[in-house]
């Protein structure tokens, strides 16, 4: 082999350096294990310091009556009853602690009156339950978990005289492959230093995928160029399988002008302190958007809409107020019915319902935002939003105690936006955050944990290798191909256009035609320059996860004949008991993506009475259903026993 | 900087220079390229990525002004890529973009900061209270915010990249943090349970605080508006030089002098972990002590402030572009030399010898 190929030998691999991979690290090191961290960007700058809003965890801080039994019935609403209860409920038990140990690593929360963390409230959680800094809670989170790895690294310079004894940060590093053994256990993992373009093979038995969302395949989204879907990509060709890959969460309002800040949250704040969404005729169209289950704690007049911001107790809300897939949706169909805005979204006005005083007052970092970005005062004019993609529900899928990957492979983990099932078909806000946290430790202990069972290490094969260098070769001696940024930008189109937000069958068949055209051109992409520090280089390498991960998703979104939380059929509107029992588990068979149902895990009975039967018979079957009778039945008569 | 109102036209052609290269040497290359209503540079930047310049390095992610990833010199200012709106700029400007000057290139736009994690490394981290579990700590709002302020912090090391102290200056990295540690040391100073207290002690003996001689330069560029001279540096200066109105301090000072250097040495090595926290008075921990009381020049006249010399607009000029001949103009005029020898500075120079 004529390149240079640096070698490193580590215990525990974590890809990722956001929320997840921080806290999986830290945890991983506190075992004793020699840990590596790699990310693509600099360090302390992944996705999860753009993270605004907060943290859930029932501490029960504003609120006493929280407690980890409310949080887990939030969670599973939130998700439609799709998620796995197991992950739902250890997140929910474990989350305050996690918090807790942020403190002890610096963190500082704003507070209660009483010197406790402060808690807010946010949509779907029924008590304030969100810890925050501000609007830059990931910010903190990210740097807290920076620095206390920094910390450990000083206690490891005392003890041994070297920083990097036992943790090391390999920033700008992307990881292209995973390499496994003969027995399909992760041996190592390959990729490149981004700054110089040179090649680097982590040996390591156990590899926690941190490496976050999707988003960067779609034209309109919240999320970084990092977003390409590399972790998900990496276990499908590691063996393991991914769940859930339907749902993608819109967010509704994200600012659709100008082209800069395309994609860029407006805060649903904005909406609960007094904004409303008009179309470009001036009509308030929310309110023809209500949908039956919703009918009754909804206004119906924009007099009692009006009314509640003053007076809640004895109006209804607004509908702005209604979910974020419904407030989407609506966006979606007045936009589509032409009575969109110049830019394609819909007007959010402020200005007309608050004084200047009171906007700047209660919200200055929106105010700041459109002032700062794009040149628009909110006291004066609407906002131009339109729906953005956010969050993807779906990923790895895992052993909810472990986080150890499902499929053949052994010695993979993953935690984060990157794993499945927690959020089920759609994530409540605050809850992305708690789970990086709860699930990044699991990871690096359990990862820890299985190092130690191993008798030998997994060797990594020379062939594999040699493969590897070749595949990340390959488009910088193509020559005369076509350029990655076109290949991205028709694969943002088709996504955007076709397995977007409202979902068709045909329009579902074609997107998948068409993204096999696309991977056929992805073959062919060349890129000019060398390679250090090209971003065309890294781009074309992104294409093939952005590509693999796309039809995932396009694939399970045809399949899925029911419409529930991140995942509208119009075809099929509403939500159907039968589908909610089944998983759809995407794996790969050669380089063929294919799809599977699996029943979804069985919710004890102790979890399940945690819900009213009125709420259970919406989204259960009648079998499941009279199930749960037969409990309740029997619990009665074990009382009435006493 | 042009008029902030004036709206940029729909698709007009724009001409860009940026500098290409690397460490071996580089050049400012002529773009001529597309810009629309409501663009960022960084935009610009994405645009000439995908149709002309597809190698062009540059470093971004957020888009929003939060991560701190796109730090650049536009027009000479530091600046956040994705946070400077083309309509600041008149409309036939030519708008030149280079990297980082403080920190080496790698190549175009992306320059080594490796420098800031390695100072960030070895500012000693925060230190909890061994008496207190997870969930027991108890802090008013009022006394985090101060921290907070800190805590805004990007790291786009803009603050960095403009002080004078480093900035054209490499024998001084060694021995100088820059001010974003300076703020990381205010930080935990006034952190409510940080339990050590020599905070600013370390500042000046080991981050090169005594270096800085407030241009406020680092304010001035800081995106997130951290006023950190006035409310992470100075306060931090001027409690060191407070020690010398304590009595007590001063007296025990002396008593220690002979014969602490070790223990100084141990002291700051091992962490020294106390109970009470103040702010307000001295820490009353004697290696600190004699630390900070070395630093602090005795009975010195405090020399006139030296006014930097400012441009039209009335800022200090960071430009390398306006100006008549190659490398940086010394903010200060040219007649000063940094560093300043220790004797003209009113503050304690960390190699200053009694
Ligand atoms: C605008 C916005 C606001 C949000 N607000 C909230 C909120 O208020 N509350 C909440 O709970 N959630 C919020 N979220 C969601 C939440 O921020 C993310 O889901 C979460 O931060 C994901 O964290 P992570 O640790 O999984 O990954 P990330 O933080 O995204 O980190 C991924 C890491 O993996 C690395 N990586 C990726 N691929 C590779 C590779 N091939 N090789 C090496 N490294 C790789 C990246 O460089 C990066 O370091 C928000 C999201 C957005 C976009
Ligand atoms: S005030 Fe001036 S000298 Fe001091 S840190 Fe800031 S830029 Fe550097
Ligand atoms: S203090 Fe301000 S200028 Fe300096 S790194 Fe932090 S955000 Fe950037
Ligand atoms: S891209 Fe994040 S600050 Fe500019």
């Amino acid at each position: 082999m004529t390149t240079r190929i640096e070698r490193h030998h580590y215990d525990v691999v974590v890809i990722g350096a956001g929320g997840a991979g921080l806290r999986a690290a830290i945890e991983a090191r506190l075992a004793g294990k020699r840990t590596a961290i790699i990310s693509k960007s600099l360090f302390g700058k992944a996705h999860t310091v753009m993270a605004e809003g907060g943290a859930a965890a029932a501490m029960g801080n504003v609120n006493p009556r929280d407690n980890w039994q409310v949080h887990f019935r939030d969670t599973m609403r939130g998700g439609k009853f799709l998620n796995n209860y197991r992950m739902a409920e250890l997140h929910a038990k474990e989350a305050p602690q996690r918090i807790w140990e942020l403190e002890t690593y610096g963190a500082l929360f704003d507070r209660t009156k009483d010197g406790k963390i402060s808690q807010r409230n946010f949509g779907g959680h029924e008590y304030p339950r969100l810890a925050h800094v501000g609007d830059r809670t990931g910010l903190e989170l990210i740097r807290t978990l920076q620095q206390k790895i920094v910390s450990l690294q000083q206690e490891d310079k005392k003890e041994h005289g070297d920083y990097e004894a036992r943790i090391k940060v390999f920033a700008e590093t992307t990881i292209t492959d995973l390499l496994l053994d003969s027995d399909r256990r992760i041996a190592g993992a390959f990729g490149y230093y981004r700054e110089s373009g040179e090649f680097v093979l982590f040996e390591a038995p156990a590899v926690v995928l941190a490496t976050g969302g999707v988003g960067r395949s779609y034209k309109v989204t919240s999320n970084s160029w990092e977003y390409t879907g590399d972790g998900h990509a990496l276990a499908l060709r590691a063996g393991a399988t991914l769940i859930n890959m339907e749902f993608l969460q819109f967010h509704p309002t994200g600012m659709v002008w100008p082209p800069s800040v395309k994609g860029i949250l407006v805060t649903e704040s904005v909406r609960g302190d007094g904004g409303v969404l008009r179309n470009s005729e001036g009509r308030r169209f929310m309110f023809d958007y209500v949908p039956d289950v919703f009918r009754k704690q909804y206004a119906e007049t924009e007099e009692e809409a009006d009314r509640w911001y003053t007076d809640p107790d004895n109006n209804r809300r607004p509908p702005e107020l209604l979910p974020r897939d419904e407030v989407a949706r609506a966006i979606n169909a007045e936009v589509k019915a032409g009575r969109g805005s110049p830019a394609g979204g819909v007007y959010l006005d402020v200005s007309t319902r608050l004084s200047p005083e009171e906007i700047k007052r209660r919200l200055p970092s929106m105010y700041h935002q459109f002032k700062e970005l794009a040149d628009v005062d909110i006291t004066k004019q609407p906002m131009e939003v339109g729906p953005t993609c956010h969050y993807v529900m779906g990923g790895v899928e895992v052993d909810p105690d472990t986080t150890a990957a499902v499929g053949n492979v052994q010695g993979l983990f993953a935690a984060g936006e990157v794993s499945g099932g927690m959020h089920g078909s759609n994530r409540l806000g605050g809850n992305s955050l708690s789970d990086l946290l709860v699930f990044g430790k699991r990871a690096g202990e359990h990862a820890a944990a299985y190092v130690d069972t191993l008798g030998t290490r997994p060797k990594v094969s020379t062939a594999d290798v040699e493969a590897a260098v070749e595949q990340a070769l390959a488009p910088l001696e193509r020559k005369g191909g076509e350029s990655p940024y076109r290949l991205q930008q028709d694969l943002q189109t088709v996504m955007g256009d076709l397995v977007g937000i409202i979902r068709r069958k045909s329009e579902l068949e074609e997107a998948l035609v068409r993204l096999a055209e696309l991977r056929d051109r992805a073959n062919r992409v060349s890129v000019a320059g060398g390679r250090r520090y090209n971003p065309g280089w890294h781009l074309a390498l992104d294409l093939r996860n952005m590509l693999i991960v796309s039809e995932c998703t396009a694939r399970a979104a045809l399949e899925r004949e029911e419409s529930r939380g991140g995942h509208t059929r119009e075809d099929f509107p509403t939500m159907s008991p039968k589908w909610r029992t089944v998983n759809l588990v995407c794996s790969l068979d050669g380089d063929k993506v294919r799809l599977e149902h699996k029943p979804l895990p069985k919710m004890p009975p102790e979890l399940m009475k945690l819900f009213d039967r009125a709420e259970l018979a919406k989204y259960l079957t009648d079998e499941e259903l009279a199930e749960f009778d037969a409990l309740t039945a029997e619990a009665h008569a074990e009382e009435a026993a006493k | 900087m042009g008029n902030q109102d004036a709206p940029v036209k729909t698709g007009t052609t724009r001409h860009f220079r940026i500098w290409r290269g690397d460490e071996s040497g580089g050049e400012l290359v002529d773009y001529q390229v597309e810009v629309n209503e409501g663009e960022v540079v960084l935009d610009v930047i994405h645009r000439l990525q995908a149709t002309q310049a597809p190698d062009l390095a540059c470093r971004w992610n957020c888009k929003a002004g939060k991560c701190g990833s796109c730090s650049m010199e536009i027009n000479g200012m530091p600046r956040l890529g994705c946070m400077t709106r083309m309509s600041t700029f008149d409309d036939n400007e030519t708008v030149t973009i280079t990297p980082l000057r403080t920190f080496p290139i790698i190549r175009d736009l992306v320059t080594d900061v490796s420098f800031n994690y390695e100072k960030a490394r070895e500012t000693p981290a925060f230190a909890p209270p061994p008496d207190l579990a997870p969930g027991e700590y108890r802090m008013q709002q009022v006394d985090v915010e101060r921290s907070q302020e800190f805590r805004k912090c990007i790291e786009c090391f803009l603050c960095q990249n403009t002080c004078h102290v480093i900035r054209d200056h490499e024998e001084n990295k060694p021995a100088f943090s820059g001010p974003r540690f300076f703020i990381r040391a205010a930080e935990l100073d006034m952190h409510p349970l940080d339990t050590r207290n020599d905070r600013k002690e370390y500042a000046q003996a080991s981050q090169g605080l005594g270096y800085c001689n407030i241009t406020k330069c680092c304010t001035e560029v800081c995106p997130e508006g951290i006023k950190i001279t006035d409310n992470a540096i100075i306060p931090m200066k001027e409690r060191v030089v407070d020690r010398r109105y304590d009595p007590l301090v001063w007296l025990g000072s002396k008593i220690f002098r002979r014969g602490q250097r070790e223990a100084e040495q141990t002291a700051r090595e091992s962490a020294p972990v106390g109970t009470a926290h103040s702010h307000a008075g001295a820490s009353h921990e004697p290696g600190a002590e004699a630390e900070a009381e070395r630093g602090v020049h005795w009975g010195r006249q405090v020399p006139q402030p030296q006014a930097p010399a400012v441009d039209s607009r009335g800022r200090l000029p960071i430009s390398e572009f306006t100006f008549d001949r190659p490398a940086a103009p010394s903010p200060f005029g040219e007649d000063v030399t940094f560093p300043m020898p220790p004797k003209d500075l009113n503050y304690a120079h960390p190699e200053q010898k009694d």
